[in-house]
């Protein structure tokens, strides 16, 4: 384990120092709520010359992706964040640089989407980007988002993946909350995450490359979406594996699920991001009652954890899964509708109930916590589990 | 540099394709007629122009055929019809016209519509 340096910080100023400290060679950026102190102090650490990037003042995110995949295909590492409706503006450029394989890492400060406008933490920002072919990772504290950006740079550009990703922290909640967190040197991060040596680079003159080509009219699209499902269901070994190199290094347990009490728990909460804290807290309160209660974090949501939730929730007599987002139409929540599908191949039914919560940075009291660990203690011991799904905390 | 063999390209597998559509060769596009959307092209009057070359500079496709440091004529089979040749063209004064202009492609002579 390596010396580290405590910190109180917000988590944007810790996913900053983190983007710093992998020293990419571009960073388009364009500032939007609640992420913009990640990119003010990105263009202070460049102004003061603490790091080398070049860093674009883009005239909006279509044009930061944009920039991004150029300066990618080009042969630069390259790191930006984002937001909310930012994320939204860079919907067509997410599956170009997913398709063009281009390792970028993007930090996404979690936030409700328009309409009616709104500048809190959600999900729905980020779960739009679900399908998109970007590795998306979530961060429960302001340490979680420092260490999961450093790993960030590890996982993208590994030969095995050559895919883009978006690390994530809850918008306000920890983005701008002050944080206990620890902190490796500058020497101590450049090693580990180590030098990017594209393979092919458009600025590479004695080995000229064109990329973005077209592969339509009945050329080889198909084949080059199989060359991407490959390599993001080749990332799972590399995320595990980066991620054991990083504890070693720091002492901090990484992986791509996380699990609270789930040795022999009854009843079970599933959820992503910061509520995760509240749902342990609760869960452990009931402890001491003897209601044998069980978290379970996803931290990495692409490549979805499938097997890593099935072996957690196995035999569990009841499991909330919590959404911080909407499908709207759809049988439930994004996480709801994956963790469902992933536990159809158990050969035991786990009852299965979904709720919507928190939207638009509502309020995540513990009460409300409380209450679905009380319906899955009802669900346990033979209640009928409510149908369908259920907003929790609305009016 | 040796050329990208791609002569059973309809046979490979996903995994054969060079990652994410990359071509790894340059000029390959010498091998394709990619002029064929064009819906107008350059006509270049011989008398008129002055051999400024900026129709060679500026092409963006390289279309602007050279011989002995002199412009004899547009490569057809990648020339788009983009028409930056004839804009750049400059006005020759003798003849108050520039010598190139775009013309609606299958038509020999200016003026014919």
């Amino acid at each position: 384990m390596v010396d580290q340096k405590t910190l109180a910080a917000t988590g944007n100023s810790l996913v900053a120092e983190a983007i710093r400290q992998c020293n990419p060679d571009v960073i388009p950026a364009y500032p939007i709520t609640p992420q913009t102190t990640v990119v003010e102090e990105l263009a202070k650490f460049v102004a003061q010359g603490r790091m080398h990037a070049e860093y674009i003042n883009v005239e909006s995110e279509h044009s930061a992706m944009s920039a991004s995949v150029g300066a990618s295909a080009a042969g630069a590492r390259v790191a930006t964040a984002t937001s909310s409706q930012g994320l939204a503006l860079m919907w067509e450029e997410l599956h170009i640089a997913a398709g063009m394989r281009l390792p970028i890492v993007m930090f996404n400060a979690n936030r409700a989407l328009s309409a009616p406008i709104n500048i809190h933490c959600d999900h729905s920002d980020i779960m739009g980007a679900r399908d998109t072919g970007w590795i998306i990772m979530f961060a429960e504290t302001a340490q979680e988002a420092y260490d999961n950006t450093i790993m960030a740079f590890r996982i993208a550009e590994h030969p095995d993946v050559l895919l883009p990703v978006l690390t994530t922290a809850d918008g306000f909640i920890t983005t701008h909350s002050i944080d206990r967190a620890e902190v490796m040197d500058d020497e101590t991060v450049a090693k580990f995450v180590g030098e990017y040596v594209p393979t092919y680079a458009l600025l590479d003159t004695d080995n000229p490359t064109s990329h973005g080509n077209f592969a339509g009219l009945a050329g080889p699209y198909f084949e080059f979406k199989k060359q991407e499902r490959t390599a993001i269901d080749a990332s799972k070994p590399v995320i595990k594996q980066v991620g054991e190199e990083f504890s070693e290094l720091t002492g901090r347990p990484f992986d791509l699920v996380e699990t609270w009490g789930m040795e022999d728990a009854d009843i079970a909460i599933v959820v992503i991001g910061s509520t995760a804290g509240n749902a342990r807290h609760v869960a452990r309160d009931l402890r001491t009652k003897g209601v044998k209660a069980g978290v379970v974090k996803v931290r990495v949501f692409r490549p979805f954890p499938a097997e890593e939730l099935r072996t957690a929730l196995k035999g569990v007599k009841a499991v909330a899964v919590l959404d911080r987002s909407e499908s709207f139409g759809a049988e439930g929540g994004p996480l709801f509708l994956e963790v469902r599908s992933a536990l159809y191949d158990l050969e035991t039914r786990v009852p299965l109930v979904n709720y919507i919560y928190g939207l638009g940075g509502s309020d995540v009291r513990l009460e409300l916590m409380e209450q679905v660990f009380s319906d899955l203690s009802d669900i346990a011991s033979g209640a009928t589990a409510p149908f369908g799904l259920t907003y929790l905390g609305t009016r | 540099m040796s050329k990208w063999d791609i002569s059973k390209i309809s046979e490979w597998k996903s995994e054969d394709f060079p990652r994410a559509a990359v071509i790894p060769e340059s000029g390959n596009s010498d091998d394709y007629n990619v002029g064929g959307w064009r819906s107008e092209r350059p006509y270049r009057d011989e008398k008129v122009c002055t051999q400024c070359m900026l129709c060679w500079i500026f092409c963006p496709d390289s279309s602007v055929l050279v011989e002995d440091a002199k412009v004899v004529g547009f490569d057809f089979e990648h020339c788009k019809g983009c028409g930056i040749c004839a804009a750049e063209c400059p006005s020759n004064p003798k003849f108050g016209r520039k010598a190139i202009e775009m013309v609606p492609e299958g038509c020999e002579m200016p003026g014919v519509k």
